[in-house]
């Protein structure tokens, strides 16, 4: 087996007397999309945020690349090759859509301290930031302002700037909410492809999506794991269904 | 883009012939209400770094707008009396030249921002803004109290300080050095603004946790931000007491501090030229108004509140139909 790319071991964390996460270890190999599902309320953003440095875990470690990242600040894990999308598209709503990804390639090129040089002349950093929209299917919009692009763009745009990153491993907060069944079939087929590049931590309510593309799937209830395996496995498991799937999954 | 483009020229341009029009048809008051407007406007360049393009609302950038006046009129005071400078173990003289007094008021100021900044940026919204208020405060009072150098009452420099191969005391000659650290100000805020740090900075204000999911530390921006944003305004706050020959601790007055955002919130939060739009109008406002009543900041409180309410991309944004960013 080889080594996981991205890891969690034992990760706890509570508020009050909440356990948002209670003991999750997960890993995530090289070359797979692995899907965390679970009810509203079982902790997948708690732990999203904690394995992208947002929060301190009471317990446990967050690994990345066999380095121990847990004490880690959100830039530092980024910098070390997570590439994370928000579920509430976080963008600068009043620049526009290169400007958007440029910033990705800014953070990439870890060189913001240019201060004389104009970025739009830096083809390195365009080159890479239209890339990235070309890729997502974004390109047409490059200098639309963002607060104009419909949900299912700044859905695009989200996951465009995790690109610009090349990142190692992506963390992905259910890219696909809210968008039509139009737009979560392009992403799932944008999905698919992108898992040869890193692989992907998918956390999603979509189970369409969930079960067409992830590898392996973990679910969580009230921040436990209370079963992880392939798809098959898990669709055949009678506790995940009562605790989730429902009846006619 | 384009009839903001236009604007600015044209804001440039009137700003030169104004003075211009009043050397031909010898009005030299003119000219110093010019030049009063091209250093208002220089310090709200400075502060529009801070404020438009990294969403700092600082209520202290009187603090570096009184060091650069308090280094102009000590190194002044000095030199006026022939009495050294003393500097803990050290000892120097005072100087009457412009391009030095300017470099130890940038200094000065972009010294104390880096502190302030590094203390304030900390907090955010209205701690900030609060923040920001109390270490101005703090000069202010100190400057009250420092009576080697005037205390309450201030310093008079009797001599406008020199500058290599102009004369100073003529107002269209002082104007013209104005102007151009004006335009050199303008030149910087432009470069910065498209540079990639300024695109980093401008999305720090809006999605700070978008910049750091792409490994850029949002604190340092805007640290960087505050440090230039105080140097600017340092360098106005000289200029400012070499115009008026004279150096109180009203400079580092918290009204300062407000009216520099009053006049960029006038001319547009954000723009290029909306600190110089902001300022010229503030100054003419100031003298026709004030001629006319001593409340005439209830008029000005008129016109703030109508952009706030119906232009919020102020003056600039009227013109260009575009609202600005939103702080």
């Amino acid at each position: 087996m080889s080594d996981p790319i991205l890891a969690t071991r034992g990760l706890s964390k509570s508020f009050g007397a909440l356990k948002a996460t209670d003991d999750v270890s997960i890993d995530l190999l090289p070359g797979e999309i692995h899907a965390i599902i679970g009810p509203n309320g079982a902790g997948k953003s708690t732990l999203i945020e904690q394995i992208s440095g947002g929060l301190r875990p009471d317990a446990g470690s967050v690994h990345l690349m066999g380095q121990d990242v847990t004490h880690q600040n959100t830039q530092a894990r980024a910098k070390a090759g997570l590439g994370r999308t928000f579920q509430i598209s976080a963008l600068a709503m009043e620049d526009t859509v290169l400007e958007n990804a440029l910033l990705g390639a800014i953070g990439q090129s870890a060189r913001p301290w240019r201060f004389w040089s104009g970025v739009a002349g830096d083809r390195t950093l365009v080159e890479r930031a239209f890339n990235a929209l070309e890729r997502v299917g974004l390109s047409d919009a490059a200098d639309e302002r963002t607060a104009n692009l419909s949900h299912g763009q700044r859905r695009q745009l989200e996951i465009a700037v995790a690109l610009t990153l090349s990142p190692k491993a992506f963390v992905m907060d259910e890219p696909m909410a809210g968008l039509g069944a139009e737009g979560s079939k392009f992403l799932t087929g944008f999905l698919d492809t992108l898992r040869d590049e890193a692989p992907i931590l998918l956390v999603e309510h979509d189970m369409d999506a969930v079960f067409a593309l992830a590898d392996r799937i973990t679910v969580l209830v009230y921040g436990k794991v209370i079963a992880s395996g392939t798809t098959d496995d898990i669709r055949r498991s009678a506790e995940v269904r009562e605790a989730y799937l429902g009846e006619d999954a | 883009m384009i009839v903001e483009r236009w604007i600015n020229w044209v804001t440039l341009l009137a700003f030169m012939v104004v003075p211009l029009w009043a050397l031909v048809t010898d009005e030299p008051f003119t000219i110093t209400l010019a030049t009063r407007a091209a250093i208002l406007a220089l310090a709200a360049v400075g502060l529009n770094i801070a404020l438009g393009i990294g969403g700092l609302v600082s209520l202290g950038h009187a603090a570096f707008f009184g060091l650069g006046g308090y280094a102009m009129g000590i190194l002044a005071f000095h030199a006026q009396n022939y009495t050294p400078l003393e500097l803990g173990p050290f000892t120097t003289e005072g100087t009457k030249s412009m391009p030095v007094i300017w470099l130890t008021a940038i200094i000065a100021a972009a010294l104390a921002g880096l502190i302030i900044g590094l203390l304030s940026l900390r907090t955010a919204g209205v701690y900030f803004i609060m923040i920001t208020l109390a270490f101005g405060q703090m000069f202010f009072y100190f400057a009250i109290s420092w009576s080697a150098y005037g205390g309450e009452d201030g310093l008079s420099i009797y001599v406008r300080n020199g500058f290599p191969g102009l004369n100073t005391l003529v107002p269209i000659q002082f104007f013209g050095i104005c102007f151009v650290a004006l335009c050199l100000s303008l030149y910087v805020h432009w470069r910065l603004r498209s540079s990639p740090f300024g695109l980093a900075l401008n999305a720090a204000r809006q999605v700070p946790q978008r910049v750091e999911t792409v490994g850029l530390n949002p604190y340092r921006l805007k640290l960087v931000a505050f440090v230039i944003s105080a140097a600017i305004t340092g360098l106005a706050g000289a200029l400012f007491a070499d115009l008026n020959r004279f150096v109180s601790p009203a400079m580092f007055s918290w009204q300062l501090s407000g009216e520099l955002i009053v006049l960029i919130i006038i001319g547009g939060v954000g723009r290029l030229m909306g600190p110089v739009i902001g300022a010229a109008i503030f100054v003419a406002l100031e003298h026709w108004l004030g001629g006319l009543t001593d409340f005439w900041h209830i008029w000005l409180g008129v016109i703030l509140l109508l952009i706030v309410l119906f232009g919020r991309g102020g003056v600039v944004g009227l013109l260009t139909g575009k609202a600005g960013p939103h702080v």
